[in-house]
């Protein structure tokens, strides 16, 4: 034991400056008889840009389930900023400074646009006087204001009083991310956010990330488009059966083995091309 | 004012307190087929303290009505482990045991009724009903009314943004017995009697009606829906031995039409313009 807590320093003291922000260690889920996440163990450093890929079915939702509280780990610890949130109710993790997206959209159909997003600052605004806060009936609240404020920042200020079930599929994606934000994450959690988005919504989505990176939120992103995980992420980990197979730079893994029989399944002959 | 109109008028009033009642846990999804319970408790406690203690009836009512949240509080901790189909059943067997409680207490006047002494006037019912229409129409404007309807839609994301759903759910099933118990207290001190066989489990459906048929998405649906229901049976007094049964198929037609209710957020939008669904002005 002594020895790997020595090791971990080592570790921590040459990457320099940075510090995990979240960091999974020997996490292991079954449903029944079902290995969903098999001892699965990575950390993303404060400030990183990283994206969690595999093949459908590999845990990546999963993973963010058990790191978001929604499921109990079986075995291992969640870490986030140093602290063990392994046993903290899901309730209480945003105020950890953890916020996530889903990969089908989960906003509340009949709550307004500004309504919405304003859920995002529950849990900052969780006291009684702040739970009876008129937020919107007052243009002056200071909440209506700071989620006014993001949603221009968004360009979503015109959307404010629609209901968001009404809206098209990208804004309420967009709707979804300014309401993830409003929690002020310093690890976001995004599943599929360019998913269903067109080529011109995918590239505002990822300067909109990188501005949200630039602004110290450290981001987890799951996603099934290369060139998008390419354009932002400058790492990437690799599931596969509830496993990481592989933990590179996104072109390592486009062209890693292991990585392409995960996608591709086992074929000889494409395996045996890949190595002459 | 005739006789006539102002009983409507004041049923009317009291109707509309009953369907906040029911319209609170009901926007937090939960449906409260007790409610009858707590109508009997707040108006057999305002009864009783006014009766005994020659207490003025208006205070009567208030206190009746927070001792009557304070037992709704001690239920929501028992019966909101269950969901759905169980939630109601569970609601729908403490409305029974308060009726059948009630029933066998002597010094309440057990199966006989219980007459009240002290009055309250068509004016102070009407008071307290806009002062309650007031409270729920601001409650809807605060982020506790934002995240009584976020619970409603999707529990697991309400969770996960940091909202206690177990918190919310029973401050809305608590708020609204205290609601539903003013009501009971009004309708005692303005009709001099109480008894507790009115209490049972068709009034509590009724009320729920109310609400259903103005429509739970918008904080307007229960007014909408306590007015239609009071007054369009009042309207169809032309044929007394059918008015019901036209009153019935009107029901059924309503729900067919407009299965969300009444006032939905869609229409209160197309009725106010450039106002939120919520309809809350817009201000400069």
């Amino acid at each position: 034991m002594i020895a790997s807590t020595d090791s971990n320093a080592a570790v921590h003291s040459t990457a320099g400056v940075s510090r995990p922000m979240l960091e999974l260690r020997g996490v292991a889920k079954s449903f029944g008889g079902l290995k969903v996440i098999d001892d699965l163990s990575f950390s993303v450093q404060a400030g990183e840009r990283a994206a969690l890929i595999g093949p459908n079915g590999a845990g990546k939702t999963s993973a963010f389930n058990l790191v978001s509280g929604l499921y109990a780990v079986d075995r291992g610890s969640v870490m986030l900023d140093g602290t063990d949130i392994t046993h903290v109710p899901s309730r209480k993790r945003v105020g950890y400074g953890l916020a996530r997206t889903f990969q089908n959209i989960r906003l509340m159909a009949q709550l307004t646009v500004l309504e919405n997003v304003m859920l995002g600052q529950s849990s900052a605004a969780s006291s009684f006087t702040g739970m009876l806060q008129p937020v919107n009936l007052l243009r002056s609240n200071r909440w209506g204001k700071h989620a006014r404020a993001q949603l221009e920042a968004a360009g979503l200020s015109q959307y404010e009083k629609f209901p968001a079930g009404e809206l098209p599929y990208g804004i309420q994606k967009r709707v979804e991310l300014v309401r993830a934000l409003l929690a002020r994450p310093r690890m976001l959690l995004l599943d599929e956010p360019a998913a269903g988005l067109n080529p011109t919504e995918t590239n505002e989505l990822r300067l909109h990330l990188e501005r949200i990176a630039d602004g110290g939120t450290t981001l987890l992103v799951v996603e099934h488009d290369m060139h998008f995980v390419g354009a932002l992420c400058r790492r990437v980990l690799v599931l596969n059966f509830g496993r990481l197979i592989a933990d590179c730079t996104p072109r390592e893994a486009q062209a890693d083995p292991l990585v392409r029989e995960a996608y591709l399944g086992s074929d000889d002959e494409l395996v045996s091309d890949h190595a002459s | 004012m005739s006789g006539y109109l102002e009983g409507v008028l004041v049923l009317l009033a009291i109707n509309v307190i009953l369907a906040y009642g029911a319209f609170l846990p009901l926007a937090a999804g939960q449906l409260n087929l007790g409610i009858g319970g707590f109508v009997a408790i707040g108006a057999y406690g305002s009864a009783y303290l006014s009766n005994e203690y020659a207490w003025d009836p208006l205070a009567a009512a208030l206190v009746a009505s927070g001792l009557t949240g304070f037992v709704a509080m001690l239920v929501a901790f028992a019966v909101l482990r269950t969901r759905g189909i169980y939630l109601a059943l569970a609601t729908f067997a403490f409305g029974q045991v308060v009726q059948g409680v009630i029933l066998n207490l002597n010094v309440v006047g057990g199966a006989a009724g219980y007459p009240v002494s002290t009055f309250l006037g068509p004016v102070a019912v009407f008071a307290v009903a806009l002062a309650v229409l007031a409270l729920v129409v601001l409650l809807f404007h605060t982020r506790f009314g934002i995240s009584v309807t976020a619970v409603n839609d999707d529990e697991t994301v309400s969770d996960l943004l940091g909202i206690s759903v177990r918190g919310i759910q029973t401050a809305a099933f608590t708020a609204g017995s205290v609601i539903a118990a003013l009501a009971g207290a009004l309708y005692a001190h303005y009709f001099s009697f109480v008894e507790a066989q009115n209490y049972g489990v068709m009034f509590s459906i009724y009320i729920v009606l109310y609400v259903l048929l103005g429509g739970t998405q918008s904080v307007w649906g229960p007014l909408f829906g306590a007015a239609v229901f009071t007054l369009l049976p009042e309207l169809l007094r032309g044929s007394a031995q059918w008015r019901y049964v036209i009153f019935a198929c009107l029901i059924i037609v309503v729900m067919n039409l407009r299965p969300d209710g009444l006032a939905t957020r869609g229409l209160l939008r197309k009725l106010f313009g450039r106002r939120d669904g919520a309809g809350a002005p817009e201000r400069p």
